[in-house]
């Protein structure tokens, strides 16, 4: 297993604290209406988009699903941008049009923000093929649950980016549910890894709660990508210790079960294991503890003081404003 | 070419491909058979030996997993002219149509606009039975963020391509199948894509009119002459956004409309045309607005039955017989 270097690895650790503190505060926020619509937490799954978002550079491209604040930020979307998004801000990054299941960042080239399952995919295989033909070595992230390989969707997008050998990385954040429905009631081959082997590409599962073995797996495939190999799976065994939605009454899972996995709190265990190497003294864990909540309060803020879009323009950018149309 | 300027629909679409092939890198068709078959309809026969296939791109059975690439491509920089045979088969890729290419730049604060061109062939009167023969570009028509477009000429075929992938935003573009054979001037271009076209002028009454229907109803038109009846024929040629100034105009001045639609009458486009005109212009009519079309079953094979269920010269004639008050 490659490890990343001690500045890469207290970077990546500091990450995923600001997105553990991002949205603690956001539930906290949805509790008191400032957040409203559909709020999907990432809490538990953050070593997944951490450990592979690190090894992305400025020009490749991530699309993600309704459950990406954490991919937003990583991505490098400003905290402040996405905070007044879910606030309805016209400050946010989807100009409040969007919410939490939408951001949206053209300057990171973070592509969604998708609320439809599975949708997202497709999108993914266009951009890589765009890249394909215009000479580009850039990659495609796209992240989706376990829940989407049952969609059509899926398998049209496995077999087209396999037979076109488009730079995709395909990223499957297996928290075992969708919704309500537990895998074992979802697919008939509950191996993930093994379904996407079936398209002849390359695929591995690995344990989504420990980010070195995260970035690893993504090192290697991401480097396989550049190198011209293909569309890559990775298959992120991992866990949600929050509901699905701030709605989610969680009937469908027992307590004995969240809370062994929150026994692997990938945060937990790299705070552990970055101590006993001697990477992260008490000094460096306040610091970063200090940063993500100065960039938390500094987000609310942020949001708090945004303004609400003039109503009169409602029907901007249904179609393009003519100056304002990309060449 | 025939020696009198004359080219088939097909041909003039082909050669608007071709051009656009040519004159920008960026362009690329895809869809199923658009490369080694030539086209189901061979609008592309030919078009993947001089551009190769990368550029005219066979997919696979997916039309969900290819309009979602062609969309993806649209924003990685490219122009792509994705091709769904049928506009049945559109239903399939319809998430990615409405939830995604159309929706994309307004929920993204105008950030992500969507230049994608899909096309796809739409209409009965090949006794090919429900699952190939349904008008659905009305249900496209429905959706803000995207432009229908029905080419219902071949110099419309020829050109209208050109401003469709100028388009920023996505383009519908629905070919009646039974248009693809007709043939006419090419022209020499450019034509209007935000503007309604008056096929005919006259001042008894307005029909209007897009895309497959236009032939009846200019058929219907030569026919309402003969008895004295001045038909002017609107061809709507985008059906979103609709040019409501033109056949407004046109139903001030004739005072009475006929709305030709192969789609189902409930819901349909011809239920919008007519509630504009009666919104905007109640007080210049001399009659209530006309519709003709297709019956509501899913569409017949016989062709007897066929033909009872989309509208008909004969049809289009008796009810404009009726709002000017000449039937019996
Ligand atoms: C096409 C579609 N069907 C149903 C839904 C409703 N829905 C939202 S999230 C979800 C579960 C998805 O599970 P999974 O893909 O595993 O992702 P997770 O939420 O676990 O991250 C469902 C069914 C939807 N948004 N889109």
């Amino acid at each position: 297993m490659i490890v990343a270097d001690p500045q890469t690895r207290l970077a990546m650790f500091g990450d995923m604290v600001r997105v553990r503190r991002f949205e603690e505060r956001c539930a906290e926020l949805y509790t008191e209406t400032k957040i409203r619509g559909f709020l999907h937490l990432y809490i538990g799954e953050e070593a997944v988009a951490v450990g592979v978002l690190h090894h992305l550079g400025p020009d490749d491209a991530v699309v993600g699903t309704y459950r990406e604040h954490g991919h937003a930020l990583v991505r490098g979307v400003p905290a402040n941008s996405i905070m007044a998004e879910m606030f309805g801000r016209y400050e946010g990054c989807s100009r409040g049009r969007g919410g939490s299941m939408h951001l949206f960042d053209a300057a990171t080239r973070f592509y969604g923000g998708n609320a439809i399952v599975g949708g997202g995919l497709p999108l993914a295989v266009g951009l890589a093929l765009a890249d394909k033909m215009q000479g580009r070595s850039n990659v495609t992230a796209c992240f989706f649950g376990e829940g989407a390989m049952a969609e059509g969707e899926f398998h049209e997008s496995m077999n087209l980016a396999a037979l076109w050998d488009l730079p995709v990385l395909f990223v499957c954040e297996n928290n075992l549910y969708a919704m309500g429905t537990a895998l074992e009631r979802s697919e008939s081959v509950t191996d993930m890894a093994l379904k996407a082997a079936g398209y002849a590409m390359p695929s591995w599962a690995v344990d989504g709660m420990d980010l070195d073995a995260v970035w690893d797996a993504a090192g290697h495939a991401v480097q396989a990508i550049r190198a011209g190999g293909g569309p890559q799976f990775l298959e992120m065994r991992t866990y949600r210790f929050r509901a699905h939605s701030m709605f989610d009454p969680e009937r469908y899972r027992d307590k004995a079960e969240v809370t062994g996995w929150k026994e692997r709190d990938p945060i937990e265990t790299m705070r552990e294991r970055l101590a006993a190497g001697g990477v992260l003294d008490d000094e460096a864990m306040t610091s970063i503890e200090s940063a993500a909540t100065a960039e938390v309060d500094e987000a609310v803020a942020f949001a708090d003081a945004g303004t609400l879009e003039p109503v009169e323009q409602l029907t901007r950018w249904v179609t393009s404003e003519p100056e304002e149309a990309q060449p | 070419m025939t020696d009198d300027g004359q080219v088939t629909y097909r041909e003039a679409m082909r050669a608007a491909l071709g051009d656009a092939l040519r004159e920008d890198d960026r362009v690329f068709l895809m869809g199923e058979d658009v490369g080694m078959y030539g086209g189901t309809f061979a609008v592309t026969l030919g078009l993947i030996e001089e551009f190769g296939p990368e550029r005219v791109r066979d997919a696979p059975l997916s039309e969900s997993g290819f309009v979602g690439a062609g969309i993806g491509a649209a924003l990685g920089g490219m122009r792509p002219v994705v091709e769904v045979m049928t506009v049945n088969f559109a239903l399939l890729a319809l998430d990615q149509i409405v939830n995604t290419a159309a929706s994309l730049l307004h929920m993204s604060g105008g950030q992500f606009n969507v230049p994608i061109v899909i096309r796809m062939t739409t209409g009965a009167g090949r006794q090919l039975a429900a699952q190939h023969s349904h008008s659905f570009e009305g249900w496209f028509a429905h959706i803000p963020g995207i432009r229908v477009l029905a080419p219902a000429t071949v110099e419309d075929a020829r050109w209208m391509l050109g401003p469709a992938l100028d388009d920023p935003d996505p383009v519908i573009i629905v070919e009646h199948g039974t248009l693809y054979g007709a043939k006419g001037d090419p022209g020499t271009g450019p034509v209007d894509i935000d503007r309604a076209a008056i096929r005919r002028p006259g001042s008894d009454l307005t029909l209007i009119t897009y895309g497959g229907t236009l032939p009846t109803t200019m058929a219907a038109a030569d026919r309402l002459a003969e008895e004295g009846i001045d038909a002017e024929v609107v061809d709507l040629r985008t059906l979103r956004p609709l040019d409501d100034a033109t056949f407004c105009e046109s139903v001030a001045r004739t005072h009475r409309a006929v709305v030709i639609d192969e789609g189902w009458r409930s819901g349909s486009l011809a239920a919008e045309i007519s509630a504009r005109i009666t919104e905007q212009i109640f007080y210049e009519l001399d009659a209530p607005v006309g519709r003709v079309c297709s019956a509501e079953v899913p569409m017949p094979y016989a062709a007897h039955l066929e033909a009872a269920a989309t509208p008909t010269v004969e049809g289009i004639v008796a009810a404009s017989k009726q709002v000017v008050g000449r039937d019996g």
